[in-house]
This record gives structure tokens, C-alpha cells and sequence, in this order.
């Protein structure tokens, strides 16, 4: 039997880091699909129409379990974190049901028009639909990192206590809301979103354009793919180098505002000046992979670097180091590891973009079978930074669930016995791995069908392309 | 802000309007949601490949949405009485979870379903689905009686609210198919509408014999005008649905059960007003959150809650009349 406290953290690790794939690939689809739309019923374009179809029908996958998961969630925080709940619900609660009321209904209701309703309302409302969907899923986003990014740099707050309850009293809504880490979040998990399903996307069209152009294996739907490829390489031409900017910008606020979790980010013990930035680091003995500590690591080192990068351009600047900061400090390999894992992929997928951005230039993006490959095997890397990063940010901030106000330890419902805690855990574990494995199993099916047939299209029945035609 | 935090807004009860939504976004989620369910029920009994494949293309625009209000309601609870929301959902710890996993089985079967043409993988995902489609009105019925009574476990009110929520469902689905269908599966669900109602008013009555019997909490609050409306509605509209459903008059019929609805959550409000989480003794002028949070939420749900109407109409709107099988799953 495991105790309440460590199943609830485990339960809600797993339940978190299985859910955010979901979002992920609905948010980093929705322009895609809104774009794809916006060609199909603006220019009655039937290339458009079937990105639109094939893609939606990984999205619809996508959104599904999305939802399921996403509700666990949501109850999670009653049933596991009651006393976190009580404590924050007064500041928590808010954006939660915001996002109910804002984003997921405009998301789910709409969804059924997108999914199902093509041939039964205008192209005007279609395009509507297809926008309120992806509208709603980046809505959903604001409103659970403006909660998260309070949990990260809380303020506009007080703590009283009520009868034999202490609890948040929210004082200043615009100080707690419009948190200061708010606008770096939500910048850096859209790009990532989008990169993401770009890679995702190149990935996939990479395989069909690699089997026809240098294997010879010939595939009527081609052009469907090189389409496909060509508009995930401009999706990532744009998002690769935003991320990287992003997430620079997002660091150095971390180094102001939760010097804990910079130090662990950067394995930094004592409080140093001139800290070098690894670019890569080598563990020599299972010490340093285990417990990583910056002076001692091998690597290439840019003298001054991290300091550099901190401080925005300052290589004396001070790194405090974790022994500074009293009782546990958050678990430094995860987080050290983590976050070296999700940079190096964030500039690997800077220079595919830039190597297949450079193929296409010259024309010769279709023979390149090296980049065909490397964009294959870098599919699912995206999910890969996403879930790493999610990992630094979540992990770096422990012990506190809330930085600086409330432990993750005082935050476990009072009353959860082991029993209960445990039996949910396995459930979850067994559970969600089966939902991983269908999951994957289903977006492989669909990957492997390929684009819908081109006499089934919307566009191809003749009154509908008469229509369109005229509207030109 | 200083305004805001000064008073509620425009002097309004807002406690009291919190507590009202509340089980207005319940009854919400009871009655759209609740056809999907019965629809999953009637996939069960109904074995024609066909008549399967209606069931599925009437809600397959419309669930996810409808599952949606479950979702605001577990917001609007944690937004506006956090410590009840927080003491309520550990206290029903693994009834919770148990009704997680029926919603989460509920939808991803139909979406898994239709991924392959093969007979073991349709058969196991229609069990899911049926599986999911009962259980989640059943496990949330016994949920909110052990809520309302202040109880835990497994109780015989439990059992009895989740069978009557499970009859309610199936009366629901068999409205929407009629109203939603071709051809003669309307006709062949009518019968299940009707044994259903009967079941759901015998355990009504069964559930208020308990309540007057061993809660005095409880039957003092039905003992008033409001309890005693709510069971009258509840009774002249089943019989109202039956009569309904013979005449043909689907919309009637559906508006029955938008009534028996009504009359429910109203009856759980009432038998636990002014008590919120009798557990605890938490009432709902203990657990509402504090000024400045309860105006800003109250503004925010008054704005956004007409455009979720509003998204509804456009939807139930594109989608009106009947649905055929090869527009959905």
C-alpha cells in the first residue's frame, strides 16, 4: 500500500503528463485545420478539403480523449488535493470554471458542426465552426496557465483564517491574474503546440513523400503529402525559432521570480558569479547522472554563459545556488536533465526547419532521403520537449505546489487512506496505458488509410463545386 | 476593485443565486447528457445493426457538448464554495472515480468504434459504450443521494437514486430518438419510454418513503411548499410523458422530461437548502467564497453563460430535425 500523499503526487503525475498529449495535438492542429478550411469553402480548393478531412479525423481522435482526461483532472483537485482546494479555491476555482463557461463549451459545441456538418450548414458558418473550435482550445490554455502561472509567482493574494480553516482571500484580481509569468507560458506551450503537430506532421508526410520519390513506390496521393510536408515546414520555420526565443525569455524569468527552480535547472549548489552554460554535458560516473552538480560535470561549457543568459546579458551576474535555500530542494537530476533534454531537442528542431526550409529553396526537398528520415525520426520529439519542459516547470517548483505559500505535502485530502489512494493509482496506470496504446493504435490506422477518396469530397458533388466555382 | 469588494453586486443574494445555478447547471447536464446516456442504454436492447448505427449518429453532434456541463458544474462548484467542492469530492473519493471512468469509457467508445469494420472490435466497444452510458447515470445518482442525506458508501438510497436516475435517462433517450430517428425504430423504443417511467417514478416514491422514514433533516425540507411542488411536478409530468408518447407527440414527450428534470433538481435543492454539504454541516452562506471573487465570477458567468446558450441554439439549430445514419459515426 502506498502512502496517500506520494499516490496522490504519483496519480496526478501520470494523469497530467498522459493528458497534455491530447491538448497538445488538438491545440497545434487547430490552425492547421482552420487554414485548411478557410481554402476549402474560400476557394472550393479540393486539395484543401481533404488535409482538412484527414487531419480532422486525428483531431476528433484527439479531442475525444482530450476531454476524458481532461476531466479527471478537473476532480483531481477535490478529490486528491482537498486541502489544497480549500486553501487556493477562492483564487483557483475562478479561472476553472471560467474555462468551462469560456473555452470548452465554444470548443465542444461547435466541434459537432465541424465534425458532422458540413453538408448541412453554409460554407459561412462552417469556416465559423472551424474557428470556434480552435479558438476554444487556445482559450482553454488561458485560462489554465493564467491558474498555473499564479501557482508559479503567486501575488494579489492574503492568507486569513476562517474558524479553523486558513484560506486565500483574493485581494487584487488584476495583480493575480495578469501574472507577470503568464504571457511567457502561454507563449511558449502555444509554439510548442504548434511545433509539435508540425513535426508530427512532417513527420508522417515525410514517410509517404520518402516511399514515392526514392523508393519508387508509387502513391496516387502524393500530391496530399507534399502538400502536407510543405505546410508543416512552414509551420515550423515560424514556430522553431519563436520557441527558442520564447523559452529564453521565459528562463530569464524564472531566474527572477523562482531562483529555486533556476538552480536546479542549472544544477548550481553554491551561489556562484560567471556560471558557464553547458551546452552539452557528459555524466562520467552514475553520481552525476544521479545527482548532477554543474562544477563537476564534463561538458562543453560557454564561460559566463548561464549567467549570461540569465541576467540578459550580464556574465558576472549571480546564480543562487540551491544550498541558499532552506529544507528539501526539488528533485535536481529530473529537472537538471529535463530541461538540457528539452533545449537540445528545441534547437535540433531549429535546424531541421532551417535544413528543410533550405531543401525546398533549392528544389530538391522531395530527393533529400536524409532529411526524409530525420524528420521521421523526430515525430514524436515534439511530444517529447513538451512533456520534459512540463517537467521542469512542474517538478522544478517542489517542494511547493504553490511557490512560496503552500507544500505539496499539506495539499493531499486529509482523510485519503492509502487504500483508496493506491487502488486509484492502478487503475490509472493500467487504464491510461491501454488509452496510450488505443490511441496510438488509431492515429497509426488512420495515418496508414491515408487521405479520403476524392469522390466522397464535399467539393466534387456538383452543385456544391458549381457554387464554389461561381463564388471565385 | 475596491467597488467590487464593498458589497455584492447590486445587493443581489448572490449566495443564494450561486446555490440556484448550481443545480440549474446540474439539471442542465442531467437533461442533455441524460439522452445520451438512455441512447446508450438503448443500444443494449436494441440488436439490429441499422437501428445501432441511428442510435449513434443522433448524439454524435451533441455529446461532447452536453458532457460539458458536468465539467461547468464541477467549476461553478469549486469557483463559488471551494471548501464544500474540496470536502464533497475526497469524501466520495473512489464513488468519483468510479464515475470518471464510466464517462471516460462513454466516450471514447463511439469515436473507437467506428475505427474499424470488424465484428469482435464493434462488439467490445459497444459493450463499453453501453457499459459507460448506464454506469455514469447510475454511480452519479447514487453520488448526489449520498450528498443530499449526508451519507457515505454504499446506501440503500444510493442504490435506489442511481437505479431512478438510470430510468430517467433511458425516458430521456427514448423522447430524443423520436424525435431525432427514421423509420421504425421510433416505435420500437416506445415501450422501454414507458416501463422506464413507471420504474423511475416507483423509485422516487421508494427514495421519499426513505427520506421520511430516516431523515428528519431531509423530510422537513420536502414537507414544504417548494418539496411538495416538486413532487407533484415530478408526478403529473411522467404521466403527461406516457400520454404523450401514445398520442405520438414527441415534443411533448421531451418537454415532459425537461419537467421531470426540472422537478429533480429542484427536490435536491430543496431537501438540502439551506445545508450545502450536510456531512459537515456546511451551509451555503458558510462555504460561498468571499465578496470580491463571488461579484468577479457572477460577472463572468452572467456574460458567458447566455453565449453558451446562444452556442447551443446554433448547434441544435444546424442539426435540427431528423439525423440519418451516415451523417454521424
Amino acid at each position: 500500500m502506498v502512502d496517500p500523499v506520494l499516490a496522490s503526487r504519483l496519480q496526478f503525475a501520470l494523469t497530467t503528463i498522459v493528458h497534455i498529449v491530447f491538448p497538445v495535438m488538438s491545440m497545434g492542429l487547430a490552425p492547421f485545420l482552420v487554414y485548411f478550411t478557410y481554402r476549402e469553402v474560400r476557394h472550393g480548393d479540393p486539395l484543401a478539403e481533404r488535409l482538412r478531412r484527414f487531419w480532422g479525423r486525428i483531431f476528433a481522435v484527439s479531442f475525444v480523449v482530450g476531454t476524458v482526461t481532461g476531466i479527471v483532472l478537473e476532480f483531481e483537485f477535490g478529490t486528491n488535493f482537498a486541502a489544497f482546494s480549500a486553501f487556493v479555491g477562492e483564487l483557483f476555482g475562478g479561472p476553472l470554471a471560467t474555462e468551462g463557461m469560456m473555452a470548452f463549451m465554444l470548443e465542444a459545441t461547435f466541434l459537432g458542426i465541424f465534425l458532422f456538418g458540413r453538408e448541412r450548414v453554409s460554407d459561412r458558418l462552417y469556416f465559423l465552426s472551424a474557428f470556434a473550435v480552435g479558438l476554444g482550445s487556445w482559450l482553454s490554455a488561458v485560462w489554465i496557465l493564467v491558474a498555473n502561472s499564479w501557482m508559479q509567482t503567486p501575488r494579489g493574494f492574503e492568507v486569513v483564517t476562517e474558524g479553523s480553516r486558513r484560506v486565500v482571500h483574493l485581494t487584487d484580481p488584476v495583480a493575480a491574474y495578469l501574472n507577470p509569468r503568464f504571457p511567457w507560458m502561454f507563449l511558449h506551450m502555444q509554439t510548442a503546440a504548434v511545433e509539435t503537430v508540425a513535426l508530427f506532421v512532417a513527420g508522417v508526410a515525410a514517410y509517404y513523400v520518402y516511399k514515392h520519390h526514392v523508393r519508387g513506390v508509387e502513391n496516387p496521393d502524393v500530391d496530399f503529402w507534399e502538400a502536407s510536408l510543405k505546410v508543416a515546414i512552414v509551420a515550423l520555420l515560424v514556430a522553431a525559432p519563436l520557441q527558442i526565443a520564447s523559452g529564453d525569455a521565459y528562463a530569464r524569468h524564472v531566474y527572477e521570480t523562482q531562483p529555486q527552480k533556476f538552480a536546479a535547472m542549472e544544477a548550481v549548489w553554491q551561489t556562484e558569479t560567471h556560471v558557464p552554460e553547458y551546452i552539452v554535458a557528459f555524466p562520467t560516473r552514475l553520481s552525476h547522472v544521479l545527482d548532477p552538480r554543474a562544477t563537476e560535470l564534463f561538458g562543453i561549457g560557454i564561460p559566463g554563459g548561464a549567467s549570461w543568459l540569465a541576467s540578459g546579458g550580464d556574465a558576472s551576474a549571480a546564480i543562487t545556488g540551491l544550498e541558499s535555500f532552506p529544507g528539501p530542494h526539488p528533485p535536481v537530476a529530473l529537472v537538471f536533465w529535463s530541461f538540457r533534454l528539452m533545449v537540445g531537442l528545441g534547437f535540433w528542431f531549429l535546424l531541421l526547419a532551417f535544413w528543410a526550409g533550405v531543401r525546398w529553396y533549392r528544389g530538391d526537398l522531395y530527393d533529400d532521403d536524409l532529411l526524409h528520415k530525420a524528420l521521421m525520426g523526430s515525430s514524436l520529439l515534439g511530444l517529447v520537449a513538451v512533456e520534459t519542459g512540463w517537467i521542469v516547470t512542474e517538478v522544478g517548483r517542489q517542494p511547493w505546489v504553490v511557490q512560496g505559500v503552500m507544500k505539496t505535502t499539506e495539499a493531499v485530502s486529509p482523510d485519503l487512506t492509502g487504500g483508496e489512494a493506491t487502488l486509484t493509482l492502478a487503475g490509472f496506470a493500467l487504464g491510461y496505458a491501454a488509452l496510450l496504446a488505443l490511441y496510438a493504435y488509431v492515429v497509426l490506422r488512420i495515418v496508414r488509410a491515408g487521405p479520403p477518396d476524392r469522390s466522397a469530397l464535399h467539393a466534387s458533388d456538383g452543385e456544391t463545386a458549381g457554387e464554389v466555382a461561381a463564388d471565385d | 476593485m475596491t467597488d467590487l469588494a464593498a458589497g455584492p453586486l447590486f445587493g443581489l443574494p448572490l449566495p443564494e443565486l450561486w446555490f440556484a445555478l448550481l443545480f440549474a447547471l446540474l439539471g442542465a447536464f442531467v437533461l442533455l447528457d441524460g439522452f445520451d446516456f438512455g441512447i446508450g442504454a438503448l443500444f443494449a436492447l436494441r440488436r439490429d445493426p441499422d437501428e445501432r448505427e441511428q442510435l449513434l449518429a443522433a448524439i454524435g453532434p451533441f455529446w461532447d457538448g452536453n458532457e460539458v456541463w458536468l465539467v461547468v458544474f464541477g467549476g461553478a462548484l469549486f469557483a463559488a464554495f471551494p471548501t464544500v467542492y474540496a470536502d464533497l469530492f475526497s469524501r466520495h473519493y473512489l464513488l468519483l472515480f468510479a464515475v470518471l471512468g464510466a464517462l471516460i469509457l462513454r466516450g471514447l467508445a463511439p469515436e473507437f468504434r467506428e475505427q474499424r469494420d470488424d465484428d469482435a472490435w464493434e462488439r467490445w466497444w459497444g459493450r463499453a459504450f453501453v457499459a459507460g452510458s448506464v454506469g455514469a447515470p447510475f454511480l452519479l445518482g447514487w453520488f448526489v443521494a449520498n450528498w443530499t442525506l449526508g451519507l457515505a458508501g454504499l446506501t440503500l438510497p444510493g442504490v435506489v437514486v442511481g437505479l431512478a436516475l438510470v430510468a430517467l435517462t433511458i425516458a430521456d433517450g427514448v423522447a430524443f430518438v423520436r424525435l431525432k430517428t427514421t423509420g421504425d425504430l421510433g416505435a420500437h423504443v416506445r415501450p422501454y419510454g414507458e416501463y422506464a417511467l413507471g420504474a423511475y417514478l416507483a423509485l422516487v416514491v421508494a427514495t421519499l418513503a426513505y427520506v421520511w422514514a430516516a431523515s428528519p433533516r431531509a423530510a422537513a425540507n420536502l414537507a414544504t411548499p417548494v418539496g411538495v411542488l416538486c413532487v407533484l411536478v415530478t408526478v403529473a409530468a411522467g404521466v403527461g410523458y406516457v400520454l404523450a408518447l401514445r398520442a405520438e407527440r414527441d415534443r411533448a414527450a421531451f418537454g415532459a422530461v425537461v419537467a421531470l428534470v426540472a422537478a429533480l433538481v429542484g427536490l435536491v435543492a430543496r431537501l438540502l437548502y439551506p445545508a450545502l454539504d450536510p456531512a459537515a454541516g456546511t451551509t451555503v452562506r458558510d462555504a460561498i467564497v468571499s465578496t470580491l471573487p463571488l461579484n468577479l465570477m457572477s460577472i463572468l458567468a452572467a456574460v458567458l453563460l447566455p453565449l453558451v446558450v446562444a452556442y447551443f441554439a446554433v448547434l441544435y439549430s444546424a442539426f435540427r430535425g431528423p439525423i440519418e445514419a451516415e451523417e454521424g459515426y
